[in-house]
C-alpha cells in the first residue's frame, strides 16, 4: 500500500513523473487562467462599492493564497526530509521556495496597487500586510541559508529547519484579519459557510485560484527536475535520463 | 461592457492593468527561471558524466 | 563521574559566565552599541523630547534588537572554533540542556545588561518614569525571547562564512512580531493606557518561544555538527 510513497523517494521516478506531469499541468493551468482572466476582467459585473478596481482580486487573491500554499509546501516537505531523511523531499522544498517568493511579491505589489484607490494609501502597517511582508523575508532567509552551505545536504537540512520555524507565520497571516482590527478585508472564500461573493464574480476567481495552483504544480515539477539533477549528478540513472 | 470601458476599467485603469501585467510577468518569469534552472542542471550533469568517463579511462 | 542534566546545565552556565567576564571588552561592546544607536535617532530626527517620546519605545526596541544580534553570533562560534562544541555534543549530556544553559548565560550578559541600562537611555529619549516598570518588564521578556530566537539562528549559521549577516537576516523577520508588541506595550504605558494586554501577549510569546526554541536550536546544532 505504501509503494507509491517509497517510489516518491526514488530520484529517477520523481524525475520521470515530474517530466510527464509538466505539460498537462501547464495546459490545464493555461485554460483555467485564460477563462478566469477573460471572464473576470470583461464579463463579471463591477462591484457595488469598488467599481472595476475590484478586478484586481483576480490576480491578488490567487497570488496571496499561493504564497501561503507554497510556503506550507516548502515547510512540510522540509519536515518530511528532516524526519525521514528523504532527499527528494528536500528537492521539493528547494524547488518551492523561489516560486513562493515570486508570488509573495506579486501579492504585495498588487495589494499595494489595490490599496491606493481603496484605502488611499499604497501601504499600511496593518497585521496582514506586515505578516505577508515578513513571509517574504522568511523566503529570502530560507533561500539564503540553503545557498550558504558548501555541503548541499547540510544546507537542505538547515533550510528545512528554518522553514519549519517560520511556518508559524502562515496561520498568523490567515487569521490576522479575524484576530486584529485590520484594514484588510476579511475572508471571502476561505471560510466556513457561504462565500461572501456573488456567483458571477466567484467563478472566475475560483478558476484563477485553480489555474494558479495548477501553474504552481507545473513550475514546481520543472524546478524539481533541476533540483533532482543537481543532487543526483553522480548517479547512474542520470546518464540514461539525460539522453532522453 | 464596451471595448473602451474595458480598457478604462471605470477610471481605475492605472491600478488594474499594471496588476494584470505584473501577474503575467511573474508567471512568465517562473516559467523562464525554471527552464533555465533545469538547463543549467542538465549541463552540469553532462559535464560530471564526461569527467567521470574520462577519469575511468 | 557521571553528571545529571541539571548539574551539567549549571556547570555550563558557570563556565559561560566565567568566560564572558574574562573578556569585559566583549561584554561592554553591545552595551556601548546600544547607547550609540539610541543616540543616533535624536541626532538624525529631532532633539525635541516631546517628539522623541513618541518614537521612544520603537527606538529603544530597535536598538535593543540590533545590540542583541551583535553578540548573538558568538553564542556557539567560540566553542565551535576550538572544538569544544563537538566535545559537548559527544559528551553524552543532553545537548538541549547545554543549549539552554548557554542561551540563558548569554541573556544574562547581554539582554539583562540591556534591561539594566534601559532607564538611562529612556531618560535620554524622554520616556516618563511612570512608564519604566512596563518598559523594564517588556524589555526583559523581549530580550529573553530574542536570545532564544538568536540561539536558533546561531545554531543554523555557526561555522558559515559571513554567518553573522545571515544570522541577522534569519532572526530579524522572526523577531518582528516581538518588536511590534514590545514597542506597543511601552507606548501604551507612556500614553497612560493600561499595557496589560500587550504585556500578557509578550509573556505568551516568551513562553511559547522558550518552550520550542531550545528544541529548534538543538536540532540546528545537530545539523551543523553532523
Amino acid at each position: 500500500m505504501w509503494t507509491w510513497f517509497y517510489r516518491l523517494a526514488s530520484p529517477p521516478y520523481v524525475y520521470r513523473v515530474a517530466s510527464a506531469f509538466t505539460p498537462w499541468l501547464l495546459l490545464t493551468a493555461g485554460i483555467a487562467i485564460a477563462y478566469g482572466l477573460i471572464d473576470g476582467l470583461a464579463f463579471a459585473p463591477p462591484d457595488y462599492q469598488q467599481g472595476d478596481a475590484f478586478r484586481i482580486v483576480y490576480v491578488h487573491a490567487p497570488a496571496a493564497w499561493l504564497s501561503l500554499f507554497a510556503y506550507t509546501t516548502m515547510a512540510v516537505s522540509g519536515a518530511i526530509g528532516l524526519i525521514w531523511r528523504i532527499k527528494m523531499a528536500h528537492a521539493l522544498s528547494a524547488a518551492a521556495a523561489p516560486i513562493g517568493a515570486s508570488f509573495t511579491i506579486l501579492a504585495l505589489v498588487t495589494g499595494s496597487l489595490w490599496g491606493r484607490p481603496m484605502w488611499g494609501t499604497y501601504w499600511a502597517w496593518d497585521p496582514r500586510l506586515t505578516s505577508e511582508l515578513i513571509l517574504l523575508f522568511l523566503y529570502f532567509g530560507v533561500m539564503s541559508l540553503r545557498a550558504a552551505f558548501e555541503d548541499p545536504a547540510r544546507g537542505d537540512r538547515a533550510a528545512a529547519l528554518l522553514a519549519i520555524v517560520g511556518v508559524v507565520n502562515v496561520p498568523i497571516i490567515h487569521f490576522s484579519v479575524q484576530w486584529w482590527n485590520s484594514l484588510h478585508q476579511g475572508a471571502t472564500v476561505a471560510k466556513f459557510g457561504k462565500p461572501a461573493m456573488d456567483a458571477s464574480m466567484l467563478w472566475p476567481l475560483l478558476a484563477m485560484l485553480l489555474g494558479f495552483m495548477l501553474f504552481f504544480g507545473a513550475v514546481l515539477c520543472m524546478r524539481l527536475q533541476g533540483e533532482v539533477l543537481n543532487r543526483e549528478r553522480q548517479a547512474s540513472w542520470v546518464r540514461e535520463a539525460i539522453k532522453a | 461592457m464596451s471595448v473602451g470601458g474595458f480598457w478604462a476599467m471605470g477610471g481605475y485603469a492605472r491600478f488594474v492593468w499594471p496588476c494584470i501585467a505584473l501577474a503575467i510577468v511573474i508567471l512568465i518569469w517562473n516559467l523562464w527561471s525554471a527552464r533555465r534552472y533545469h538547463a543549467q542542471a542538465l549541463k552540469r550533469a553532462e559535464r560530471a558524466i564526461l569527467m567521470a568517463g574520462s577519469k575511468a579511462s | 563521574m557521571s553528571v545529571g542534566a541539571l548539574q551539567a546545565m549549571s556547570l555550563v552556565l558557570r563556565r559561560e559566565l566565567c568566560l564572558s567576564f574574562r573578556r569585559p571588552d566583549q561584554l561592554l561592546q553591545p552595551l556601548v552599541f546600544f547607547l550609540i544607536v539610541t543616540t543616533l535617532f535624536p541626532l538624525g530626527l529631532s532633539p525635541q523630547l516631546s517628539l522623541l517620546r513618541q518614537m521612544a519605545p520603537g527606538v529603544l526596541w530597535v536598538a535593543a534588537l540590533l545590540a542583541s544580534l551583535l553578540s548573538m553570533d558568538g553564542l556557539f562560534k567560540g566553542d565551535a572554533e576550538d572544538g569544544t562544541l563537538e566535545q559537548l555534543a559527544l559528551s553524552g549530556q543532553s545537548l538541549a540542556a547545554i543549549v539552554i544553559a548557554k542561551t540563558i548565560a548569554h541573556w544574562f550578559v547581554s539582554g539583562a545588561a540591556l534591561v539594566i541600562m534601559s532607564p538611562l537611555v529612556a531618560v535620554a529619549l524622554g520616556i516618563p518614569v511612570t512608564a519604566f516598570p512596563t518598559m523594564l518588564l517588556s524589555l526583559s521578556l523581549g530580550t529573553l525571547t530574542l536570545s532564544w530566537l538568536g540561539a536558533i539562528g546561531a545554531g543554523l549559521t555557526v561555522g558559515l562564512r559571513r554567518g553573522s549577516v545571515l544570522l541577522s537576516l534569519i532572526v530579524l523577520p522572526l523577531a518582528m512580531p516581538l518588536l511590534i508588541f514590545g514597542a506597543n506595550a511601552t507606548d501604551r504605558a507612556i500614553a497612560g493606557d493600561s499595557p496589560e494586554g500587550a504585556v500578557y501577549f509578550l509573556a505568551a510569546l516568551c513562553v511559547f518561544t522558550s518552550s520550542l526554541a531550545p528544541l529548534a536550536a538543538t536540532a540546528a546544532l545537530r545539523i551543523t555538527l553532523e
